[in-house]
């Protein structure tokens, strides 16, 4: 066995399972209280890359250091995306509180496709480079080749935030509405808990770790396109499906088994499959195991 | 006053969150930054207007619902025209003739518009089974409307089979791995459902690119031949023509078997199944048989479909089978109308012909089919001509109370 090429899959994998997990997490989190799959997610997620892309390009043409503009896109993108997810839901999901499963998913992919060719008008539908704003850190300096500085703030800043969102889930008042509304609503609205703005609050946090992960892959891989979300939104939530969805760390947990999966499935077998890989992992556990990878246990939501 | 204030902050809110993508374009090569404060201005406009449009609507979509939930039944203009049947008879002989005569008058560019209206209007049909009648909520169409067209290709490249030959067993084989996929699938809920035939829909298609032994990867198959007539060899104007008359030959008939199977044993089954799974059951209907053979039905129409796409283009690839193409049919069935089956005409129309004919509008046509298909899930989920379910009327008066309803 090559403990090279497998810390080198294992590292990869770890990269891109904390930006599936970090975009999981909206998933999870929405379907947990409202049982809707949102379409749009991804393209959240791809406006956050965008909206990162627009302020870096600015701050950078009035020559602000690099740090400083990776920082500020980040916080624009997520003010931006927090503010979408927002707006979204009042306008195509709000109206649509009890009426059915299949006309919410409906009107999610229709702003799905909004939000893309959105993007086309508005923007373009080219590739665009993303300025590499990750600076180079001395201490990582010995494993670069394999986990370079970028690797390690994307694992690193997603770590940090699922864990902030961990304790905010447990420990504020709001998280403890967010757990009551997920498991029953109604009782929760007969509590005095105000489920609108739960909800409200679900997407925007949903959207703003969206934005996050954005704008993290986009400095990474270097690429901006209006069609990145809807790959990136199918395999978040596959990793949100693997790991039980409507939980937390279910998310967390599916978005690094998916990442790690496929960087070795690409690694050992063929790298041409890679995409089939992760449909076809998702097709075979909404089949088999829609509780997720931990199975039967009854999973707690939010 | 409060309206004003109200439409005001909307305005601001919307110029706040379109301003970084809507008025900055940024060059970062190049490094210049075009500001477009222009678009700000019509945002606010806009959406200060729309404001207004929207709470108007929000009320009467509220206020209709009080209608419906008083138990008033209110039928539109538009289903009221459609029951009068010697009205419908001549629209429909009219109609007919119209399409028969049409490709002699005009020219072969307009003729292929009008083939890939017709094309969109057996896929539509054809997913309407599934999505209108039996409620399943189905994102994969493409991938059978790419199972149909590769079959003709790979058919005709590696067995030298015809086009008369694929026609059939194009649509058997979409209609088969219909029901290959049904069988796991059936026991998932909706929105899983939905999610699962998405997936499958892009595992052909990644797979279509990725056998590039047997199918040409990405780059596709090119030099399918035209269907022959009688061995005599068409000029390619000609043969515009005689692939439309047999589009046309397979949209009336998808018309005619999708209408006849809506009110058939089994398409009464699905919208029984769609409205109550459990209580179908019980009444003794073969849940997953009647579902498998619903898949199959909806997808058979998208291999035939398939088959005459590859023909008419004479090339294909996997770039045409994309999960884009599947929301399009969708928005068809979703515009016109789940269930019903003029409402799947006018929405192909509406997608295909109306971006063809005003050019300054193709553009925006994918946003505003997107909005569309948002404003029809939000103020009219029945779709632009609902479906119809069969009424019967109780005309012995022992049967009728005083109120007008049927007693038992």
């Amino acid at each position: 066995m090559d403990w090279q090429y497998f810390m080198e899959l294992f590292l990869g994998g770890l990269t891109r399972g904390s930006i599936y997990a970090l975009i999981a997490i909206g998933y999870t989190m929405v379907y947990g209280i409202i049982e809707l799959i949102n379409f749009a997610h991804g393209e959240v997620y791809m406006l956050g890359a965008f909206v990162g892309l627009i302020i870096a390009g600015v701050l950078g043409i009035m020559g602000f250091p690099a740090p400083a503009i990776l920082v500020l896109a980040a916080i624009v993108a997520i003010i931006y995306c927090a503010s979408y997810g927002y707006t979204m839901e009042k306008v195509a999901y709000k109206p649509l509180r009890g009426a059915g499963r299949l006309s919410p998913l409906i009107s999610a992919i229709g702003m799905s496709l909004f939000l893309q060719n959105y993007i086309i008008l508005a923007q373009t539908s080219d590739f665009l480079p993303f300025p590499r704003l990750i600076p180079d850190f001395a201490f990582i300096e010995p494993i670069a080749h394999v986990f370079g500085s970028s690797d390690f703030v994307i694992v690193a800043t997603s770590a940090f935030f699922m864990a902030g969102l961990t304790l905010f889930i447990k420990y504020t008042k709001m998280g403890k509405a967010m757990r009551a509304t997920a498991q029953n609503r109604k009782m929760a609205m007969l509590l005095g808990v105000d489920s609108d703005r739960v909800i409200s609050i679900t997407f925007i946090i949903g959207s703003s770790l969206a934005a996050l992960g954005g704008v993290l892959i986009a400095s990474h891989v270097g690429m901006v396109n209006f069609a990145i979300g809807f790959l990136a939104g199918i395999k978040a939530f596959t990793a949100a499906v693997l790991g039980g969805i409507g939980s937390i760390p279910g998310a967390m947990l599916g978005g690094l088994f998916l990442g790690l999966s496929e960087s070795f499935a690409t690694g050992y077998i063929s790298s041409d499959y890679e995409d089939v890989f992760a449909f076809t992992l998702l097709v075979v556990f909404l089949i088999f195991r829609p509780s997720g990878i931990m199975g039967k246990a009854k999973v707690e939501k939010v | 006053m409060n309206e004003l204030r109200k439409s005001f902050l909307v305005s601001l809110w919307f110029m706040f969150l379109t301003f970084p993508i809507m008025v900055i374009r940024v060059n970062t090569v190049e490094k210049i930054v075009v500001w477009r404060w222009e678009n700000m201005a019509m945002i606010g406009i806009g959406s200060f207007v729309l404001s207004f449009v929207w709470r108007w609507a929000i009320r009467r979509k509220e206020a209709s619902d009080a209608v419906a939930a008083s138990g008033q039944k209110k039928t539109g203009r538009m289903a009221e025209l459609a029951e009068n049947p010697s009205l419908t008879n001549s629209l429909k002989a009219l109609f007919l003739v119209g399409f028969l005569v049409t490709p002699w008058l005009v020219t072969t560019y307009q003729t292929n518009i009008l083939i890939s209206f017709l094309l969109y209007v057996v896929l539509g049909l054809g997913l309407n089974v599934i999505v209108g009648v039996a409620g399943l909520l189905f994102l994969g169409h493409a991938a059978f409307y790419a199972i149909g067209a590769y079959s003709y290709a790979l058919l005709n490249q590696y067995f030298g089979l015809g086009f008369w030959f694929a026609l059939p067993l194009g649509g058997v084989f979409a209609a088969l791995a219909g029901i290959a996929l049904a069988f796991p699938v059936l026991r998932l809920r909706g929105d899983y459902l939905a999610i699962v035939t998405l997936g499958f829909g892009e595992i052909v298609r990644l797979l279509l690119e990725n056998l590039s032994d047997i199918t040409g990867g990405p780059s596709g198959i090119s030099n399918i031949p035209r269907p022959g007539f009688f061995d005599i060899k068409l000029s390619v104007a000609d043969a515009n023509i005689y692939i439309y008359y047999i589009v046309l030959a397979l949209a009336i008939i998808t018309i005619i078997a999708v209408s006849r199977l809506k009110d058939s044993r089994i398409g009464r089954a699905l919208q029984a199944l769609r409205e109550d799974e459990v209580a179908c059951e019980a009444m003794g209907i073969d849940r997953v048989g009647v579902k498998v053979m619903a898949f199959g039905l909806g997808t058979a129409w998208a291999g035939f479909a398939g088959v005459i796409f590859a023909a008419k283009t004479t090339f294909i690839n996997p770039a045409s089978f994309t999960f884009f193409e599947s929301a399009i049919i969708l928005s068809i069935v979703v515009l016109g109308g789940m269930g019903s089956n003029l409402g799947v005409i006018l929405g192909s129309a509406f997608l295909v012909l109306l971006p063809e004919y005003l050019r300054a509008f193709s553009e925006y046509r994918m946003i505003m089919f997107a909005t569309a298909m948002v404003l029809m899930m939000v103020f009219r989920p029945q779709g632009l001509i609902p479906a119809k379910g069969r009424t019967y009327t109780v005309d012995d008066p022992d049967l009728v109370t005083a109120d007008g309803g049927a007693n038992k």
